[in-house]
């Protein structure tokens, strides 16, 4: 049995944190805010950019196409006299079809929204509330995007019955589980194509298909799969798909969301107003965001196959280096099924946010941006199964188009010299070297 | 068939006007981008397929040396690295 004490001094560093995020959460908002700005001032040199998930650089190609529907040719697209609205019309319908091309639709299919998060929002909310009368049940996971799992639960609040299907320790769902789950009441089936936090990409063919054959309406959160891994919505049966201009080299405050035909599906809007986007987003289209997103679509279909080998070869170079200097080290998600891009990897013996601030050469996040103010596990990893000390330790290394190979190795060298410092004043560490098992301690309680 | 000397120019310029980029990140992507690019296609030998890639180029070179304006109205801190 241990005393109180030396316990304390075992979970020190972790302890250390929770004192840090007491303080910070008696200070107010405006001091933090304050402090960050006084660093950002003392800035010399920035950071190597390695959040790609969380954000990703505006491709110069896109900026290109953007600047003239932000400077001379300013008319509004919905506009049908003059030649203002025409030619910023006929921006958009390009934009339109150089984002159906990327994922095999239809142009007409396409419904330029906000991001992301609106495309979501209007797909679960939508199907769900236009097929009330008849069906009452929706199906999502336990590890998708929150402002999936928020619209879930604002359906919850107006009765509808929400399943969260679990995933299996690799982050994928269990296609069985997924088949018994389904009801004759089921409208929708809504998984992400490619997770945010830790980069597993879900069996869509597969769930496409059986959404099909059940008659299930599939949704797909695709903002972290478009443009960079192949998709298809003929091909994988989806019939909604959820776009986010800034994840893939484009501009932010832009996303689209692919609505199939045949066999229709209907919604209903969220947003009232001029009928824009066949009904389903009121709202005047954002020309110059729209033509950014256009590009980057189109760019990334050129650059797909370049992107997946470099970013594939970066994405091995980092894992390698990190796993041959360090033991204890856990890359999550299914090796095989993934995005390469996306590496998130838990160091055993590390608090996360410790090494966060270690890195400060290194733009890195514990997980989604969305999150990443508050120091709970990411429930991402805990719906992987992974126990909250690994869930506190990792850390996601976003790579992109961009990233270079000297800034990985950077990022290997100084992730690797950073662990080991901070394990060496762990002292849990230095009983995993004395070869004591961690999990026969048997703690005194209080 | 196109002359040697007027691919290399090509490239040379592509190359050089991308060095100008003021963020580092844009700039090693061009270069690596561009070299492969050239590299990928020197064998290639149907010619209309040639003109159409000069003819992409030519408007990438153009693309580039308006971003490349741009990039230096707003640079920022360099990064750690360079």
């Amino acid at each position: 049995m241990l005393s109180k004490n030396f316990k304390n001094l075992l979970i020190g560093q972790k302890n250390y944190i929770k004192i840090i995020s007491v303080c910070r959460n008696a200070s107010n908002e405006t001091a933090k805010n304050s402090d960050k700005y006084s660093q950002l001032n003392n800035l010399r040199q920035r950071p190597v950019y390695l959040d790609a998930q969380a954000t990703s650089p505006v491709d110069p190609r896109v900026l290109d196409a953007m600047l003239p529907y932000m400077t001379n040719m300013y008319g509004n697209p919905h506009s049908r006299t003059h030649p203002y609205g025409w030619e910023s019309e006929k921006a958009v319908e390009k934009a339109r079809e150089e984002v159906a091309q990327l994922i095999n639709a239809d142009p007409k299919e396409i419904i330029f929204t906000s991001g992301a998060t609106e495309s979501n929002n209007i797909a679960v909310k939508g199907v769900a509330r236009f097929y009330k009368d008849s069906k009452k049940h929706i199906i999502t996971t336990q590890i998708e995007h929150k402002c999936v799992l928020d619209s879930c639960r604002a359906l919850e609040m107006e009765g509808f019955k929400v399943t969260y299907l679990p995933v299996q320790t690799n982050g994928l769902i269990d296609l069985k589980e997924l088949e018994k789950t389904i009801q004759p009441d089921t409208s929708l089936v809504s998984i992400m194509a490619v997770n945010n936090e830790i980069g597993v990409l879900q069996q869509i063919d597969d769930i496409g298909r059986l959404c099909r054959s059940k008659k299930v309406f599939f949704h797909t959160d695709a903002a972290q799969a478009i443009g960079k891994l192949p998709i298809d919505v003929e091909k994988s049966k989806i019939d909604l798909l959820s776009i986010s201009g800034h994840k893939v080299y484009g501009p932010k405050g832009v996303g689209a969301l692919y609505v199939r035909r045949k066999p229709r599906v209907r919604l209903e809007p969220i947003q009232s107003g001029g009928g824009q986007e066949r009904g389903m987003r009121s709202g005047t289209v954002p020309t110059p965001l729209v033509v950014g997103l256009g590009a980057a679509c189109r760019v990334a279909k050129e650059e797909m196959k370049y992107d997946e080998e470099r970013i594939q070869k970066l994405s091995k170079r980092l894992i390698d280096k990190i796993t041959s200097e360090l033991t204890h080290v856990v890359v999550n998600g299914d090796p095989e099924h993934r995005y390469p891009g996306c590496v998130n990897i838990s160091f055993a013996f590390v608090e996360g946010e410790s090494l966060l601030m270690a890195c400060k050469n290194i733009a890195l996040s514990s997980g989604s941006a969305c999150t990443s103010a508050s120091l709970e596990p990411s429930y991402v990893l805990r719906a992987i199964g992974a126990d909250d000390e690994l869930a506190h330790s990792s850390i996601r290394f976003g790579i992109s188009r961009f990233t270079t190979d000297e800034e990985i190795d950077f990022t290997a060298e100084q992730t690797i010299k950073h662990v080991k410092a901070l394990r060496e004043m762990s002292p849990l560490w230095e009983m995993v070297q004395e070869g004591i098992d961690l999990k026969s301690i048997k703690w005194t309680q209080h | 068939m196109l002359s040697r000397t007027k691919v290399l120019s090509l490239y040379k310029s592509m190359i050089k006007e991308s060095n100008k980029f003021s963020s580092y990140n844009f700039r090693e992507y061009a270069k690596k981008r561009i070299k492969h690019e050239f590299e990928a296609n020197k064998q290639l030998n149907d010619q209309a397929k040639q003109a159409e890639l000069i003819q992409k180029a030519n408007a990438n070179l153009n693309m580039i040396k308006r971003q490349v304006l741009v990039s230096q109205l707003y640079p920022t801190e360099k990064l750690i690295i360079e």
